[in-house]
């Protein structure tokens, strides 16, 4: 057999990997994450999550979240950090890095601290905890780098898609904003005034919300004269048992939660969050019924999601078996300081997580995308 | 197909209806165009057809208006969804989805079609409308006419059996706006789909409409006939038009090729002319400057000798965005006095040009100068005496309430006498009533607001960002005069614009930029003429002598 059958298809819209399966993907190497804070097997995921959208990332306008995310996780293990230092840490430590000067606070504030000794083994904690952090928020944005939200929405039953629809629309309604920030602070510099600085910024804001509203109202009237929302005639019975299944299934679901999170009720609690769950979901079907959408081209779950979602799962369910096998390993101390171990088998689980880089199918090269406006 | 009955549409606060009494039938399988001056309603008319008049802006509908049979008063738009195809001026504001694919494909699951169908009719449209190779990329990432493209075929594929365009090539360059049309009328003549459209650019489409419905002036009555009948009365009209009512041609030729017909005559009358009154394309010579220098391209080439230092110099500019080079090594001069048109496709780079030269963007390498000044580096006080932008959407300039709130703060920016903008204004365009709110004004109201605005500080350059979008022929005229004053008074214009009509009567020369590069530059009339989809209508019809615009045409006779 030729070593070029073995590769990856070039990608397009019929052998598009469900988005579904990626989101799973990335929530196993999420879960992953949460289960330790080797700095080293965080340093890892982070590495798997990277390279996986390095090589399968489209240049799809949701593609460049993912820079925003890892920005995102920097700034979070930064704030950690300042948080460490200046209102210190519950680790015990011998390392003294820095003494800054404590305030004084009243004794009703007892247990509150700012300032006074910095430790090494205080920030080597936070630190720690900060990766974590960020490599879940890595993992996100991962996610959110190569499954296209849209088709996500696809997946959703037909009597949420109408809703999800209006999350979509709001969601594009950020990058618009931000355009439209940019074009009105460069009128502000074409009309002589400054164009940095806050002052600016805030001059800007309500010609841009005049501009989102406006753009938003003719959005929905092109919507409205593109068929959205078009409803199926039902009988009246139907339309009200969905709404008695739905509102008495939310109930279950909420009485039901409340029976299993209070100490009395675990008895009667499980039963009712599923008679609870399986009435909503009787509802949303009955729901979907008024609606007379159709699918264009659903994703289908072929074996390469299976394999992506599979890949995410493992690698959390390694993590989660080594972390009874071996807790010291995943949570290194810091008290005393020490060089962490990359341990063998939750490190092997990890790279079961490249998997989609291999398997998925390859994105074209980037052509030269045309400037929108001219 | 479309029938209006007695219509009035008057909007909530207005003083009157907006338009009054409209009767109109529009039959099966017709491209009817919808002409008239800006503010006569056109929109409302095109609007109320989808039922969007009155169900989503409001206002009161009175009289009769049905589409196949389903009057609109008792359907909504989202019920009319499958018979009406409606595409706004700006297509961006018409996309729910993110993908070319799934855009075309959105209309047809809101109406519930089967999904072989969909996709059958997806691949379709794909090749009708010649976006196979853009299937899957992002409609965010396209350029103005392939984004008009896609909205049309967004609507197109449901399969309505009627087409609702609002300016659908205004914004394109004339390549991209000649194969919109195309399609149109493909779809006319094969599908036999009802079109309804409205379009100031009447030079690119009144050779497709089978009809023409007038609205000469706002409350006066609608007027419905053959086009060359209603072209001969009409107070807007093409360039062909124009030449066709001065020549008394009868009957009045529409397109290029039945007014080269009839020009046999008038060609030879104007080669008959005494030289002195040869067409020169300078109406107003650069006052006391060099001409216009032409550069040469390629290797040996030397700095242009000019006893001037021009007012504008670019060096090898080059700009990049990302891993787009929006320019690549741009070489151009302007001096005082010069009216200059940057052409090009879409997405070629002109307002990025434009951008650099007020320093919005930064030069990646090469420089850019401005008046002896570096514009990026220039604080935006310094700079507006130096260079004034109007962009592509004038109204991004403005920022008060009221004409007069926004022409006080246009003083105080450019520490000009108070009243200065305000005089200005009322030069370039007498009328404006202080107390109007900027939203208010008429596209070509608003332009000379932002004009205004940009000349308080008196600045020798003066950049334009497609003019003259959305002005009709009067605002046109009036533009063309304004800018006409200026460039004798000494000041240097750059403008960016794909209308070629506009380049001909109004610019000394013409740059045209592809994929970043400027690919020809020199005098209007050398560069006009040499390419077919660059030549006003005026040059197609008397080729090879080299007239350009109605009005030589006409001085030349006189």
């Amino acid at each position: 057999m030729a070593v070029s059958s073995l590769r990856a298809p070039r990608a397009h819209r019929s052998n598009a990997v469900h988005p579904g399966a990626w989101w799973i993907w990335a929530l196993g190497l999420g879960t992953a994450a949460s289960r330790t804070t080797n700095p080293l097997l965080l340093a890892l995921l982070i590495g798997v999550a990277g390279y996986v959208v390095a090589a399968r990332r489209t240049e799809a306008p949701w593609a460049r979240s993912y820079g925003a995310f890892v920005k995102l996780g920097l700034a979070v293990i930064g704030i950690r950090l300042v948080f460490a230092v200046f209102l210190g840490s519950p680790i015990p430590g011998t390392h003294l890095v820095v003494t800054l000067p404590e305030v004084p606070l009243p004794d009703w504030a007892q247990g509150v601290r700012i300032g006074g000794r910095v430790t090494l083994e205080g920030l080597v904690f936070a630190f720690y905890d900060g990766l974590k952090l960020a490599t879940l928020l890595i993992c996100v944005g991962a996610a959110n780098a190569l499954a296209s939200p849209s088709r996500l929405l696809k997946s959703l039953p037909g009597a949420l898609y109408e809703a999800g629809v209006a999350v979509v629309v709001a969601m594009t309604f950020a990058p618009n904003l931000i355009a439209d920030v940019r074009r009105l602070r460069a009128a502000r510099r074409l009309r002589g005034r400054p164009d940095s600085g806050l002052r600016g910024l805030l001059q800007v804001g309500l010609p841009v919300l005049e501009g989102a509203l406006e753009r938003s109202v003719s959005l929905a009237a092109a919507m409205d004269a593109r068929g959205y929302g078009r409803t199926a005639e039902v009988p009246p019975a139907v339309r009200r048992a969905t709404a008695a299944l739905t509102l008495g299934g939310l109930i279950g679901v909420c009485a039901g939660t409340y029976g299993l999170l209070a100490s009395s009720g675990a008895g009667y609690g499980l039963p009712v969050l599923l008679a609870g769950v399986a009435a909503a979901l009787g509802g949303l079907w009955l729901g979907g019924r008024r609606t007379v959408r159709t699918r264009y081209r659903p994703d289908v779950w072929g074996v390469r999601a299976w394999l992506v979602a599979a890949s995410g799962a493992a690698a959390a369910a390694v993590m989660v078996w080594s972390g009874g096998q071996d807790p010291a390993a995943l949570q290194p101390p810091v008290v005393p300081l020490a060089m962490p171990q990359l341990p063998l088998w939750p490190a092997a689980g990890i790279l079961l997580g490249l998997l989609p880089a291999f398997v998925t199918p390859a994105p074209h090269p980037p052509t030269k995308p045309t400037e929108a406006a001219s | 197909m479309i029938r209006f009955e007695d219509v009035s549409v008057t909007y909530d606060g207005a003083q009157g209806p907006t338009v009054r009494g409209i009767g109109l039938h529009v039959p099966e399988g017709e491209l009817m165009l919808l002409a008239g001056p800006s503010g006569v309603g056109k929109s409302t008319l095109l609007g109320a057809v989808s039922g969007l008049v009155p169900h989503f802006t409001g206002g009161t509908l009175a009289g009769r208006v049905t589409v196949a049979g389903r009057d609109t008063r008792t359907h909504k738009p989202r019920e009319l969804a499958d018979v009406v195809g409606t595409v706004g001026q700006d297509p961006l504001a018409h996309f729910v989805t993110d993908t070319v694919e799934d855009e075309l494909a959105y209309g047809m699951e809101s109406l519930g079609l089967p999904a072989p169908v969909m996709r059958r009719r997806v691949e379709e449209t794909l090749d009708l409308l010649g976006l196979a190779d853009l299937r899957d990329r992002p409609i965010a990432t396209l350029s103005g006419g392939q984004q008009q493209r896609v909205a049309i075929g967004s609507v197109l594929t449901p399969h309505p059996r009627v087409l609702v365009l609002d300016e659908p090539t205004s914004a394109l360059d004339p390549a991209a706006a000649e194969e919109v049309l195309s399609v149109l009328q493909r779809l006319v003549h094969d599908l036999g789909t009802t079109v309804l459209m409205a379009e100031h650019r009447l030079e690119r489409v009144i050779q497709y409409a089978d009809q023409v419905a007038l609205l000469p002036a706002a409350g006066e009555p609608l007027r419905v006939g053959d086009p060359a009948a209603i072209m001969a009365e009409s107070p807007v009209f093409p360039p062909v038009v124009g030449l066709g009512r001065l020549a008394g041609w009868d009957p009045l030729p529409l397109t290029v090729r039945n007014a080269r017909r009839a020009a046999g005559p008038l060609r030879d009358r104007l080669s008959a002319l005494p030289p002195h009154q040869a067409p020169s394309p300078l109406q107003t010579p650069p006052p006391n400057q060099a001409p216009p220098a032409i550069e040469e391209r390629g290797p040996g080439r030397s700095p242009v000798a000019s006893a001037h230092v021009p007012l504008v110099e670019t060096r090898g500019l080059s700009v990049r965005r990302g891993r787009i080079e929006a320019l690549r090594r741009v070489d151009l001069q302007v001096a005082g006095g010069e009216i200059v048109a940057l052409m090009g496709r879409n997405g070629a780079g002109k307002s990025t040009l434009l951008s650099t030269l007020v320093g919005l963007v930064k030069p990646t390498t090469g420089t850019a100068t401005v008046g002896g000044a570096d514009p990026h580096r220039a604080t935006p006080r310094e700079l507006i005496r130096k260079v004034g932008l109007v962009p592509q959407e004038p109204r991004d300039l403005l920022c008060a309430d009221t004409v007069a709130a926004e022409c006080a703060a246009a003083d105080k920016d450019a520490d000009a006498a108070p009243g200065t903008c305000r005089a200005l204004l009322s030069d370039l365009l007498p009328g404006i009533a202080d107390g109007t709110h900027p939203r208010d004004l008429s596209e070509g109201q608003r332009l000379t607001l932002a004009l205004a605005i940009v000349l308080t500080a008196a600045p020798p350059l003066l950049l334009l960002d497609e003019p003259t979008r959305g002005l009709d022929y009067a605002a046109k005229t009036r533009l063309v005069a304004v800018l006409r004053n200026l460039s004798a008074a000494g000041h240097a214009i750059v403008m960016a614009t794909h209308d070629v009509e506009l380049a001909a009567e109004l610019t000394h020369r013409v740059a045209i930029l592809a994929d970043g590069e400027v690919v020809a530059d020199g005098p209007t009339p050398d560069i006009v003429t040499s390419s077919p989809s660059f030549a006003p209508q005026v040059a197609k019809i008397l080729a090879p002598q080299r007239w350009l615009t109605v009005s030589q045409v006409e001085k030349a006779l006189a």
